[in-house]
């Protein structure tokens, strides 16, 4: 492969960038707001016989951290690919 | 044949194993004893040959597998290298104990993936070193960041492979009965064997093994469980139920009149203990017995909601004020310092390329996932079953694990009011960890699970140890010695020193737990806040900001440190209290400060050396056709290796 232009890797850089502050909002707004701010206010609602706020600390927030690494790894994987970048380990 | 079937069979034959002991049990009436043992040689077996099946001494290979792991392989490897002998056996019983609040242990060690994967996993594998300190002293020039580092590093984890070791220890007297040392011993004898043959590759392949012990002995009695009570094989999914009758009970205890006369007594026997230290003139030794009295009392005294007419109880009520404060800090430590642990970092160094770092960080998640939202389900099915099956039973009747556990001395059923029935207060908590230690007799299986638990637990706490001991035995060999002290030294004296350090860490890390300072366990969780307040802001600006120099990384380092220290020495010592908050969350503070240090100090000092800030540029575009190996300086690391 040829090297990166410079316009390359501003947006490989941007994508990249974007996409992870969208999945640290995601992580933060599931860890520290619906599972700890808001999780007493959510209790009241009841999900598979769990008080909501409950069930999403203890398996919502996990459930999603696993499904925000993998999205991460299959869009950069990708992106990787479609810039050209082929590694051989 | 291919690794996915290697372990397939292997994972098949210890089945078969486990299943043909069940036989011999139910058939021959083999011991309880003997399954131990049988289940302790087993593992220990099974790890000492992969040990010298993969032996080497190719550099590439001891330091980082060859850099030849593929995704899932080392996303297994990470599960075990993470869950350590406190997540298997202690951390069902904690959320038991603490409700809500202990929730903060199972997002913290977990969302932590998320940013190791977002911000540090496969830069680091592109820049391709071989320790944390490697990158640190590359990017930050020089020895000085990479002496901190080394320090921090063995700060972390030295402390933390104490606590692997002990447990070791506790599961192998527990178990079989032998003495606690000679438990620790043989428990090391398995360790070095891995470590020393092969150092990393080892390591992996031992870890990978041990996950898989690991995972399906923790799932095996609570899938039982929750199939007994629901027919339904998935714990996760009922025990929502469980938690509604747990509360109903906890409302129904707090109110009934035979529990309050208990918890009365209870209260009495604390006042009574509280007064005699009050009054003075009694020495040290009976003050601490007093101490723990009154502790006990208080705890027994507490009902399990916090009024006749509460909706819900203690259990499962969200924190609020300095709670809330403390739960979110807490879960924040915990989460960064996931980050920044160097023995997990270094994980990510043995995949083959930076896609299989960014997949395998997913994998890894995946696999600790499967146990840590399994944890809760233990904890609200171990509460089930003392209300519903030992709450108002005769106490000359209790169920068969009460009387099985009883004498290991974790929990104690006393008929405190002398009305021949057991109360919720009757039943005295020493050590949380009957919750997963006692749960296949709870389920009712053979004592053949109870020794795959034991395997499980032995497996989670030797494989920490060794990805420590590891991380520990290089941060001295490879990055003090042949880094700073003797940069010529041939790759055979290297070799045999990191193999004479893996061996000497071992034996004072043997040697220290034998002391059973109970201290340690605290200290454990301070390990997180001091590897998020040091690794965690000078490996992000590292790779995230070019202009990061040396005297700001260093500075920055030593500052969060500092702050960091500072605090849990106040906190836990002298009194020193901000905003409330608890000892282990003292990162709160020490990461700010690492990261406002290295932006400004880096800002008001010359920016870092052109090729250093080239290699930041180019660990963001993973390369083609070029796997990086070695040194990113360009120095032959493999010198004297032909």
């Amino acid at each position: 492969m040829a090297d990166l232009t410079e316009e390359q890797k501003k947006s490989y850089w941007r994508y990249n960038v974007t996409l992870t502050t969208i999945l640290l909002i995601v992580w933060f707004v599931v860890t520290y707001l619906i599972s700890g701010l808001w999780a007493g206010w959510l209790n009241q609602y009841s999900f598979l016989g769990f008080p909501l706020g409950y069930y999403m600390a203890a398996q919502g927030s996990l459930a999603i951290f696993v499904i925000e690494i993998a999205v991460y790894a299959h869009l950069m994987n990708k992106l990787d690919l479609k810039y050209g970048i082929r590694e051989e380990g | 044949m291919s690794l996915g079937k290697v372990f397939g069979l292997y994972t098949v034959c210890f089945l078969g194993v486990t299943i043909l002991i069940g036989i011999a049990e139910r058939l021959f009436g083999l011991p309880p004893r003997w399954i131990g043992w049988i289940f302790m040689g087993l593992s220990l077996g099974i790890y000492i040959v992969i040990g010298i099946i993969t032996r080497t001494s190719n550099p590439d290979q001891y330091y980082v597998a060859g850099r030849g792991v593929p995704a899932v392989f080392n996303g297994m490897a990470t599960g075990s290298d993470w869950m350590s002998a406190a997540s298997f056996i202690s951390m069902a019983g904690a959320l038991s104990a603490q409700g809500f609040a202990g929730l903060a242990y199972v997002m913290g060690w977990t969302g932590g993936y998320l940013l190791l994967a977002v911000f540090l996993g496969p830069y680091l594998r592109q820049f391709g070193a071989y320790t944390i300190p490697d990158f640190l002293g590359a990017r930050y020039g020089g020895n000085l960041a990479r002496i901190i580092g080394v320090v921090a590093a063995i700060a972390c984890s030295f402390t933390y492979l104490i606590a692997q070791v002990t447990g070791v220890g506790l599961i192998v007297s527990r178990f079989i009965g032998l003495d606690f040392s000679i438990g620790v011993f043989a428990g090391l004898i398995g360790v070095l064997f891995c470590s020393v043959l092969g150092g990393m590759r080892s390591v992996t392949w031992t870890q990978v093994a041990q996950y898989i012990i690991l995972i399906v002995s923790y799932l095996v009695p609570v899938v039982y469980l929750s199939y007994q009570l629901f027919a339904i094989p998935v714990p996760e999914l009922t025990y929502g139920r469980v938690l509604q009758t747990n509360n109903a009970k906890a409302l129904e205890i707090t109110r009934d009149a035979k529990e309050k006369e208990t918890r009365a007594l209870w209260k009495k026997d604390a006042d009574e203990a509280n007064a005699k230290i009050k009054m003075g003139n009694i020495n040290d030794n009976e003050a601490d017995k007093l101490k723990t009295a009154a502790k006990t009392a208080t705890q027994q005294a507490t009902a399990p909601a916090t009024s006749d007419d509460a909706k819900i109880g203690r259990y499962l009520t969200v924190p609020s004020g300095v709670g809330m404060w403390n739960f979110l800090a807490l879960t924040f430590c915990l989460m960064v310092g996931t980050a920044g642990l160097p023995h997990i970092l270094t994980r990510y160094y043995t995949t083959p390329s930076v896609r299989e770092a960014r997949t395998s960080v997913a994998w890894s998640l995946f696999f600790i996932f499967l146990l840590y939202f399994t944890a809760p389900a233990y904890a609200a099915f171990a509460r089930f079953v003392i209300y519903a099956k030992l709450v108002g039973t005769h106490i000359a009747e209790l169920p068969r694990w009460v009387t099985l556990w009883q004498p290991a001395g974790l929990f104690d059923v006393v008929d405190k009011n002398g009305d021949g029935i057991v109360q919720w207060a009757d039943f005295v908590v020493k050590s949380t960890d009957f919750v997963v230690l006692a749960m296949p007799e709870v389920a009712g299986l053979p004592f053949v699970i109870t020794g795959l638990v034991m395997a499980g637990g032995l497996a989670a706490a030797l494989s920490t140890a060794d990805g420590l001991l590891l991380t520990i035995a290089n941060a001295f060999s490879h990055d003090l010695y042949y880094n700073v002290i003797d940069p010529s030294a041939s790759l055979t004296k290297r070799l045999t020193i990191t193999k004479i350090l893996l061996v000497v860490t071992a034996l004072v890390a043997a040697w220290v737990a034998t002391f059973r300072v109970a201290i340690i366990v605290e200290l454990v969780a301070w390990a997180f806040s001091l590897a998020a307040a040091s690794f965690f802001p000078a490996l992000v600006m590292g790779i995230w900001w070019r202009r990061a120099n040396k005297t700001g990384a260093c500075v920055g380092m030593i500052a969060g440190l500092a702050v960091t220290t500072y605090y849990m020495i106040g906190s836990r010592f002298y009194g020193v209290s901000w905003f409330g908050t608890q000892t282990i969350a003292s990162a709160v503070f020490g990461l700010p400060v690492g990261f406002i240090t290295i932006w400004l100090v880096s800002l008001i000092t010359e920016a870092p050396p052109q090729p250093v800030q080239d290699l930041v540029a180019s660990v963001r575009y993973p390369k083609s056709g070029q796997a990086i190996t070695g040194d990113p300086l360009g120095r032959d690391l493999s010198a004297g290796a032909h």
